[in-house]
């Protein structure tokens, strides 16, 4: 597993990886579809922090021991050895926020309409996490561990 | 006072297609595109659109179209909309009216109307891809004669040599200085010059201490009318002296970089204090007369041991030829012309509309006067200004060019727009400003890479095309005005640029 490594000097704040990480994960993966003719419009893994003129995008940071692992009541949460990305399962949680409360980052987000939490799973399925190749600056950048 | 300026630009949204993201409204240092949440509707402020279509290339969605606005006065050949506008701005300022980037004026382009030869039949065209092909340039000063000796078999050159500087290609970036551009659009320029194996050109503003070792053998270094950062060490550091007496942009006055752009590590670089503006005077002080341009020269070369080419650049004026040939004469060893359509960051619109001849004129005229009084081979000429393609380059070179400096090009290359705001110092691409959030926008490894690609892909062509002529070295084609030939001009044009008509 590899991870995404932000550049915050050359972040532009332009929340682009916020809305590609939208497209991602919803049903067609196309942009305009996602945003104005789909029902359910996905919430984003990633959140661009801001205190201007600093500006720098926060996803999960898939920790070697992840706080929100050791917190998960029901193990829905858990760190699985052979991708070592932190994976979470909605069959199992419960919904009790307790891995929001102990993400040192603010990386875990709560869905208030479903009650669950969405984090980010790089893009499970994607060539490439979203955020990193629509990035118009190459602010975020995927670092492969091989 | 209520404005009665009418709107540059109309921005065209598609609802169809915009998704609400606000990257346009983010993106905008202008203030154009405005969110609105109680209706979920974006709003544009067109009246502060600039055109620089960064928002059109941000969108994701391809929803935005800045075009020009379709309001018009009534039709007029004297009073075009442009006059309109200057001069209401005026009656509501009273002040000049600013601009940046070169003349956008409709004054005949040379390069147009001038096209290149090829081989048929009686001499063969030579495959860049297959045979070798020289793009490597020298650039200073020559031997009158070339004397050689052989010493046990071995060849010595008698001859005094002067120096010279070795170029991989024929295009050198021209003078943006640090404090005009940003730090990182600055060191782009550094550092794409030095991968490619040529020069860029630090303008007026200095050369930071800590590029100098990395990046020094690739520096010209400019002494201009208001001196500013230049001390020994700076001048040692560059691998060329250039001294500034004008800019094709505005020819016959300084310059004034406005303190609120003068930070800290510029006001270091430049050495004056923070916040202060940066005045360059109309004339450089010290001189007055040829003599007197000798006498900076030869100080420069004393303060560098004789050790670097000094190149004297001047603006095409009427009588740039004669100029030209007191400039070889007065010792320099590089005659720098930069033409009616050179850049600047901040000129009055008048002076750069109206003053300075082009620049195609001005090479021919001092190529020709130089060759003719035999001191042709004492200098290198750089010409400047108005060179947007590979083939503006080697059209150049055929007037007599040994190398061109391009700046205009080199800023398209890295996102500029030519939306002529440079002044502004809220240049959405990050190149033309200071502020801390704007300079995030150019990425130095992607600028560099940028100017890197231009390069390369200019010099692939230019073989090509040298290829084509059957010539195997740019050298053979420099001054051979025999590949060149006029279409559309008048005889007096093809007499100034020393060119015969197409069929002739």
């Amino acid at each position: 597993m590899g991870k995404i490594q932000v550049k915050p000097e050359v972040c532009i704040g332009c929340h682009l990886c916020e809305i590609w990480c939208q497209v991602a994960h919803s049903k067609s993966k196309n942009i305009i579809k996602t945003f104005l003719y789909e029902k359910t419009i996905p919430m984003s893994r990633v959140v661009v922090e801001e205190n201007l003129p600093l500006t720098f995008p926060m996803q999960c940071r898939h920790c070697q021991e992840p706080d929100c692992v050791s917190a998960c009541i029901s193990g829905a949460l858990i760190k699985d050895s052979a991708s070592g990305k932190v994976i979470h399962d909605p069959s199992k949680c419960v919904g009790c926020f307790s891995c929001v409360m102990a993400c040192p980052y603010g990386n875990i987000f709560v869905n208030e309409k479903t009650r669950e939490i969405v984090k980010c799973d790089l893009c499970e399925g994607l060539d490439e996490p979203y955020c990193v190749s629509h990035c118009p600056n190459e602010a975020l950048v995927y670092v492969s561990d091989d | 006072m209520y404005s009665h300026l009418l709107p540059e630009f109309v921005v065209e949204r598609r609802e169809d297609r915009c998704i609400r993201c606000r990257a346009c409204e983010r993106q905008c240092p202008n203030g154009v595109h405005v969110y609105d949440s109680d209706l979920d509707t974006m709003f544009s402020l067109e009246e502060n659109c600039v055109g620089c279509q960064r928002c059109a290339v941000i969108c994701p969605t391809n929803a935005l179209s800045v075009r020009h606005h379709p309001a018009e006065y009534r039709k007029n050949s004297s009073w075009t909309r442009d006059r309109f506008q200057n001069l209401k701005k005026q009656a509501e300022t009273g002040g000049v009216v600013l601009t940046g980037s070169g003349n956008d004026k409709s004054y005949r382009i040379y390069w147009d109307h001038l096209v290149l030869n090829a081989s048929q039949v009686t001499n063969p065209s030579i495959d860049p891809l297959r045979e070798p092909m020289e793009l490597k340039t020298f650039i200073g000063r020559k031997p009158d004669t070339l004397k050689i000796n052989m010493e046990d078999g071995e060849p010595r050159v008698e001859s005094e040599l002067h120096p010279n500087l070795e170029l991989e290609t024929p295009i050198v970036f021209s003078a943006m200085s640090y404090g005009a551009i940003s730090y990182r659009a600055y060191k782009s320029l550094a550092r794409a010059a030095k991968e490619s194996g040529t020069l860029f050109n630090t303008g007026e503003g200095g050369l930071p201490a800590e590029m100098r070792a990395e990046f020094g053998s690739n520096a010209v270094v400019q002494c201009a009318s208001g001196r500013f950062g230049v001390d020994k060490d700076y001048l040692n550091s560059a691998a060329m002296l250039e001294i500034k007496i004008g800019q094709g942009a505005k020819p016959g006055i300084g310059g004034h970089l406005p303190g609120e752009k003068v930070a800290e590590h510029i006001a270091v670089t430049r050495m004056i204090p923070r916040g202060t503006d940066a005045l360059s005077p109309a004339p450089q002080h010290d001189i007055y007369s040829i003599e007197d341009l000798s006498m900076l020269i030869y100080a420069l070369k004393e303060a560098t041991n004789y050790e670097k080419p000094v190149s004297v650049k001047v603006a095409a004026v009427h009588n740039v030829a004669a100029i030209a040939s007191g400039i070889v004469r007065a010792g320099a060893d590089i005659v720098a012309i930069d033409g009616l359509r050179g850049g600047t960051g901040a000129a009055p619109l008048a002076t750069r509309d109206n003053v300075g001849i082009p620049m195609e004129l001005a090479l021919a005229a001092v190529d020709k006067r130089l060759r003719d009084e035999g001191i042709r081979n004492k200098c290198s000429i750089l010409a400047a200004s108005g060179i947007r393609c590979s083939s503006d380059v080697i059209k150049a070179i055929a007037l007599g060019a040994d190398a061109v400096y391009i700046g205009t090009a080199a800023l398209v290359a890295m996102g500029c727009t030519l939306c002529q705001k440079c002044y502004t110092g809220k240049c959405a691409w990050g190149i033309c400003t200071q502020d801390p959030y704007l300079v995030k926008r150019l990425n130095p490894e992607i600028s560099t890479q940028r100017l890197v690609n231009l390069l390369s892909g200019w010099s692939h062509e230019i073989k090509e095309m040298l290829g084509g002529m059957g010539i195997n070295a740019v050298e053979s084609l420099r001054g051979n005005r025999e590949h060149l030939r006029g279409i559309g001009l008048q005889e007096w044009e093809l007499n100034t640029l020393g060119v015969k008509g197409a069929g002739e």
